[in-house]
């Protein structure tokens, strides 16, 4: 086991080279010149120079980005010009905030998912099935942030259940169910979608291995049936359903960019928005591969899961 | 000079490099061979699963390239694997009828392709050949314009004889092709393929499992394991006088209407692990009769009595 | 493509889908001639006008421009953007997905290891940083979306490229002199385009989300230009007072996006052959029993098949598998069922114990009686007693039919631990027991093997053991040795014929093989085109076979030591089992046959120990 963790955290590495090859070649497609594409409107000539010597932006484009990479792995990410801040330490602090929301909404969207896909499988064509299928089908159809809007104007509008937006409360807040009182909004709309697609995933996973052999051998052998579904069928169908849960979890987070800016949540996604309208480039840059590096991290811990799962994965 | 000549042919696939660790020597699907076939013969290939029928008759008709060796059809070399070239000497019926089929082409259109790309054939000559080859392979000419799906397995077989004769070849490599008909379907496609080979003057070159069908088809026979020819002999005597353990244990094993039930003699039934393949001769593992020898030197192919070669150091009584 | 469309429409909520957004696209493609306010106008003065005031259908937004306009004109944007980035996604992503899956080894491995890095993104992130560095606009955002999707379908048809590739057709197109570029677009594209087609119809919609979604953030199109998410964005900041001016766009993105799904799934059922015959429906837990007419009394036999009747309703169509069949083992007894694919000998054998897939499948009439108990239409709870207990099953394929990801050890304790109480330790001691007595060496540690693990041999032998597990009267055995080589089929038959002798088990023996009924069977019965032709003692019909049909079918088998020589085939094909000819289904194929085969009913005559039903035997019974 412990071997096979390694090799994937082997693996990872040409994928994490290979993402900031691709981050720098989208950022080398900035028309005119660079420096002051990235600075924007807030250059100083003193800045630009900065910038150029930082960058080497005068070197030829594979020795700019070693220079990049170097300064990177160093965490030297840069500063942003319309925080006047390292790049870095506010990259964590957002991403913090973003954890916590697409973390929930990730747990959410797994166990609704699965369970949802799993009971319309085991009912099909039956009255839940297709009380399932309508649900879905709203959820994987209707846009996260209209949504968000919707639920703000229903249940913080009118209801006036839960607050309208943000993390905390500005006044007295701060606390755990302050949060929790936060998160609930934001949390259920960026689960709406993912939960659409993981159960529709789930509901036709579980349908093909219904129909394998093997599921036949488990009645023929008299495993009552409840045994059949949530043991022999789920258990198979789990490895189909595990590396779509990885994809889902990249279309989580990037839904958290637009629940952040309904709910006006302090995250990652919203600085990237702020970030590119302000041409704040280097923001954008550090962001973009820091979210993504974690991202790959993650799809590390899934197939760790999927090979305890599947034992024809050589460990 | 023979219809077919193979010598030394010999297919190795290479494993990828692990990531820690050195380069491993890779899977000897078919260790160097060498035999041929005679025109108008059927010579059968026999074999378990495993013991690299299909690799061969893949490499004779340049579909895979072979690691070492030569091909000779009618005294002319075949270098390069390119089926373009050798499909106008050699064709291939394959196992499964409906997937040797095209799903969205017309019969018509799987039938011209030989014609139009190997015998550039213009259109008039082309309809009137597929109107003859479909005459004697027993179809009527209103199916050319059917899709795959509406035949029944042995029509679809016969469609796949069709094409490989449309090619004009000389010899047909037939992998397996009745195992996927049932058996009534079965013979009738056997008495098929015998009644083509006379009108056409064809040589077959004969794969299958089933020992009583290719014993019913078959001049001569090579019995493959492993990778490796273990035996050839005449049809007719093989089976009934082995030289090789293997080949007994094939001929015992067979079920056999009136013979009682009992499991030949062997001492286990797993092949060697190709990646990891023993010393010396690959069935000494089974062989009631293996020695220290065996286990050490890779017995060669010899002469034992007329007409018969195995590769064993210790065969039994002709 | 008729047939496509009354598929389509056959679907009922695809139907819907389809009607919504042919109505949005004929109301986008009209919009122009229509009679509206021009979209982009500003009149403060008229700013939030309430829906249905004056000249504003829908009312106008915060800068008094009319909402019903914009809305048309933003949703013509939304779809053109989303249909031409699904578009160029599609292509591109297709044509990389084709030649990497075609071409394999090397030029896979590098495009898909790129694809790979792509894929490691969330989708957000690139189309952020092409935006990024290309600037906000709507093209821009068309751009990104395209590219973010473009891995999607690159990867999604390599897998259906590769599996293609491998297919035989391939081979047989490069033997007929056919070239790589000819390949790909005669052979390759026909079959690959239907999953391409459905591959766009499933992500269309959710292209048009995210160009929408990039509007939204003010990342796509620019004012005053508005798409469906640009409205939307703009009019977040006065959702709270006039929420009109939200909800709006907000809906018309919901009725396309959820339209558009619907007739995806539409068309992805209808063009997959595999959901066009039902396939995908979930067989239940025993099969469904529609029971028509008496059943018989009960005998004395131990397990009792009466006038079964087994059919499989697919569409309007139905196939009677199983037309009237009667079986019955005494203890100890080995039974061989003979036929050929579709003669409903498997059929008869899942029929026993409810095992059918259903749906399709139907049991319409007869009994199936152990110990004279009826247990068609039994109780689920009643049958699963039963299951694996009293009457266990040994099927084909031993490695579809174990469970893939429990040890051996765990299945086998399983099939115990559903009938009785026993305790994890002692279940495990019984497991490796079993594994001894069906001769699989080092059974202590081959316990803990996953069947992926083990020969078709072992696997097999492992089926055995789970079938015995609870020492049970009868096993039906469904071609157990079809699947494997001779020389193991050799070791699994002796093995089985072991069993039964020191068990005293009974055996339902189903197989196509004349040689291994010979050798294992005491009785025979031999079935076509479902139904039992002929049935007695095995070497009474092996040796003077009385159905026509039985005696031509031992004649067209090469048997070994024959030599060589021309077969004596049967002409012409089995019927299919939804058209049976009226009379003896063998008749058309018979040489005997008269117009008396031809008309009614030929009923199985003879003694109970040797009966055949054909009017003209060819031997007295």
């Amino acid at each position: 086991m412990g071997s096979y963790i390694l090799k994937r955290l082997i693996s990872a590495i040409p994928v994490l080279f290979g993402i900031t090859i691709i981050v720098f070649l989208i950022m080398s497609l900035i028309p005119g010149d660079p420096a002051t594409a990235i600075l924007g409107s807030y250059a100083t000539p003193e800045n630009v120079e900065k910038l150029n010597r930082d960058l080497g932006l005068d070197k030829p484009m594979a020795q700019r980005y070693l220079i990049w990479l170097g300064n990177m792995l160093t965490g030297d990410f840069g500063r942003s010009f319309s925080l006047n801040r390292p790049v870095l330490d506010e990259i964590i602090e957002r991403f913090n905030a973003t954890l916590i929301l697409a973390g929930t909404s990730f747990v959410l969207c797994s166990i609704l998912g699965i369970l949802a896909g799993v009971i319309s499988a085991a009912r099909q064509y039956g009255l839940a099935d297709k009380a399932i299928t309508f649900v879905v089908l709203f959820g994987i159809s209707v846009p996260s942030f209209f949504l968000g809007m919707m639920m703000i104007l229903a249940f913080a509008v009118n209801l006036r259940w839960l607050p309208v937006s943000g993390m905390y409360a500005i006044y007295g807040g701060g606390d755990l169910p302050d949060l929790i009182n936060h998160l609930i909004m934001p949390a259920l709309a960026l689960a709406a979608v993912a939960t659409g697609v993981i159960a529709r995933l789930s509901r036709s996973a579980m349908l093909e291995v219904l129909r394998q052999d093997y599921i036949r051998t488990a009645r023929a052998k008299g495993v009552p049936e409840r045994r059949v579904i949530m043991g022999h069928a789920l258990r198979v169908a789990m490895v189909s359903i595990i590396p779509v849960l990885g994809i889902q979890a990249g279309f989580v987070l990037s839904g958290a960019v637009y629940i952040e800016i309904v709910f006006q949540w302090p995250g990652v996604g919203r600085m990237l928005v702020d970030a590119i309208l302000k041409r704040d480039l280097l923001l954008v840059q550090g962001g973009v591969v820091f979210v993504a590096a974690c991202y790959v991290l993650f799809n590390i811990a899934v197939d760790v899961a999927q090979s305890l799962l599947d034992p024809r994965i050589k460990t | 000079m023979p219809a077919l000549k193979v010598d030394s042919l010999a297919k190795t696939f290479t494993l990828r490099k692990p990531f820690f660790g050195a380069a491993r020597p890779g899977v000897r699907a078919i260790r160097p061979m060498s035999f041929q076939v005679e025109p108008g013969e059927t010579l059968g290939v026999v074999g378990e699963s495993g013991c690299g029928k299909s690799t061969l008759a893949r490499m004779l008709v340049g579909l895979l390239e072979p690691s070492g060796g030569k091909i000779e059809i009618e005294g002319k070399a075949l270098d390069a694997a390119d089926p373009a070239e050798f499909g106008k000497l050699i064709q291939y019926v394959f196992q499964d009828p409906n997937s040797s089929l095209n799903p969205r082409k017309t019969i018509r259109q799987v039938m011209e392709a030989p014609l139009k790309q190997l015998h550039k054939m213009p259109k008039p000559d082309r309809n009137r050949r597929i109107s003859e080859i479909f005459a004697s392979v027993n179809l009527r000419d209103e199916f050319l314009d059917r899709y795959p799906h509406e035949f029944s397995g042995g029509q679809a077989q016969r469609i796949g004889i069709a094409r490989a004769l449309a090619a004009n070849p000389q010899i047909i490599i037939l992998d397996e092709p009745v195992s996927a008909l049932d058996v009534s379907v079965q013979a009738q496609v056997l008495n098929l393929l015998a009644d083509l080979k006379a009108e056409f003057g064809l040589t077959y070159l004969f794969i299958t499992h089933d020992l009583a069908v290719v014993e019913a088809v078959s001049d001569r026979i090579i019995v493959l394991y492993f990778g490796a020819v273990v035996e050839i002999g005449k049809a007719e005597y093989i089976f009934a006088n082995p030289r090789h353990p293997y080949t007994k244990l094939l001929a015992d094993s067979a079920p056999v209407v009136g013979r009682p039930l009992k499991a030949p003699e062997q001492k286990g039934a797993e092949l060697p692990d190709p990646l990891n393949p023993p010393q010396g001769c690959a069935f000494a593992g089974r062989c009631p009769r293996a020695t220290d020898l065996c286990r050490v030197r890779e017995p060669e192919l010899k002469p034992m009595g007329e007409d018969q070669l195995a590769a064993c150091h210790h065969p039994l009584e002709g | 493509m008729s047939s496509f469309f009354r598929l389509l429409f056959r679907n009922h909520l695809a139907a819907i889908g389809a009607v919504v957004i042919a109505a949005i696209l004929l109301l986008v493609l009209i919009t122009p001639l229509l009679p509206l306010h021009d979209p982009d106008v500003t009149a403060t003065a008229d700013r939030f006008k309430r829906p249905f005031s004056d000249g504003h259908l829908l009312g106008t937004d915060h800068l008094g421009r009319d909402l019903l306009s914009r809305l048309l004109y933003g949703t013509r944007l939304s779809l053109a953007v989303g249909v031409v980035a699904a578009l160029i996604a599609a292509s591109i992503g297709s044509a990389i997905g084709i030649i990497a899956g075609y071409f394999g080894g090397h030029v896979d491995n590098i495009i898909m290891r790129g694809v790979d890095m792509l894929m490691a993104f969330p989708y957000i992130l690139l189309a952020l940083a092409i935006v990024a560095a290309l600037g906000p606009g709507l093209l821009n955002a068309l751009i990104a979306v395209a590219a973010v999707n473009i891995p999607f379908f690159a990867r999604n048809i390599r897998g259906i490229t590769v599996g293609l590739a491998s297919r035989e057709f391939i081979d047989a197109a490069r033997l007929a002199g056919m070239g790589h570029t000819r390949i790909i677009l005669t052979e390759l594209l026909p079959n690959v385009l239907p999953v391409i087609i459905i591959a766009m119809s499933t992500t269309v919609g959710w292209m048009i989300l995210e160009t929408a979604g990039l509007s939204f953030l003010g990342l796509g199109s620019q004012p005053p230009q508005a798409d469906l998410g640009s409205m939307l964005g703009e009019a977040r900041s006065a959702m709270i007072s006039h929420p009109t001016t939200s909800i709006v766009p907000g809906i018309m993105i919901f009725l396309i996006v959820m339209s558009i799904n619907l007739l995806g799934d539409g068309v992805r059922d209808a063009l997959d052959p595999r959901l066009r015959s039902g396939a995908l429906s979930r067989p239940r837990a025993t099969t469904l029993v529609d029971r028509q007419g008496d059943i018989s009394a009960p005998t004395d036999d131990l397990l009792a098949i009466q006038d079964l009747h087994t059919q499989f309703h697919v569409g309007r169509r139905i196939y009677r598998a199983v037309g009237g069949v009667s079986l019955a083992v005494k203890p100890g007894e080995c039974l061989g069922v003979i036929g050929e694919s579709g003669s409903g000998k498997s059929v008869t054998a899942l029929s026993a114990m409810g095992l059918v897939a259903s749906p399709p499948g139907v049991i319409t009439g007869g009994a199936v009686r152990f110990k004279g108990e009826d247990l068609i239409g039994a109780p689920y709870e009643t049958l699963r007693q039963k299951r694996g207990d009293r009457v266990a099953y040994i099927f084909q394929d031993p490695l579809s039919t174990l469970h893939p990801l429990y040890r051996i050890g765990q299945q086998l304790a399983e099939a115990i631990q559903s009938h009785h109480q026993i305790s994890r330790a002692e279940a495990h001691s019984r497991a490796i027991q079993l594994l001894q007595d069906v001769r699989i060496p080092n059974a202590e540690s081959r316990v803990g093997n996953y069947p992926h693990e083990m020969s078709g041999g072992m696997r097999q032998r492992v089926g055995i053991a789970m079938a015995l597990a609870n020492e049970p009267d009868v096993i039906i055995a469904d071609e157990p040795t079809t699947a494997l080589d001779v020389t193991v089929q050799a070791q699994i038959l002796s093995l089985l014929d072991d069993l039964r002798r020191d068990r005293g088990l009974a055996i339902i023996f189903i197989t196509h093989d004349f040689g291994v009924v010979a050798q294992l069977c005491d009785r025979i019965a031999v079935m076509y085109a479902g139904r039992i032709v002929e049935e007695g003692p095995t070497r009474a019909v092996l040796d003077a076979p009385a159905h026509p049909y039985t005696g031509r079918l031992i004649a067209c088998v090469p048997e070994l030591g024959g030599g060589r020589r021309a077969l004596a085939a049967i002409p012409g094909l089995p019927p299919a089992v939804d058209d049976l000819p009226v009379g003896c289904a063998f008749a058309p194929r018979c040489d005997k046959a008269q117009d008396k085969c031809r008309t009614g009913e030929v009923a199985l005559q003879g003694a109970a120990s040797h009966a055949v039903r054909c009017h003209f035997p060819e031997e007295a019974v």
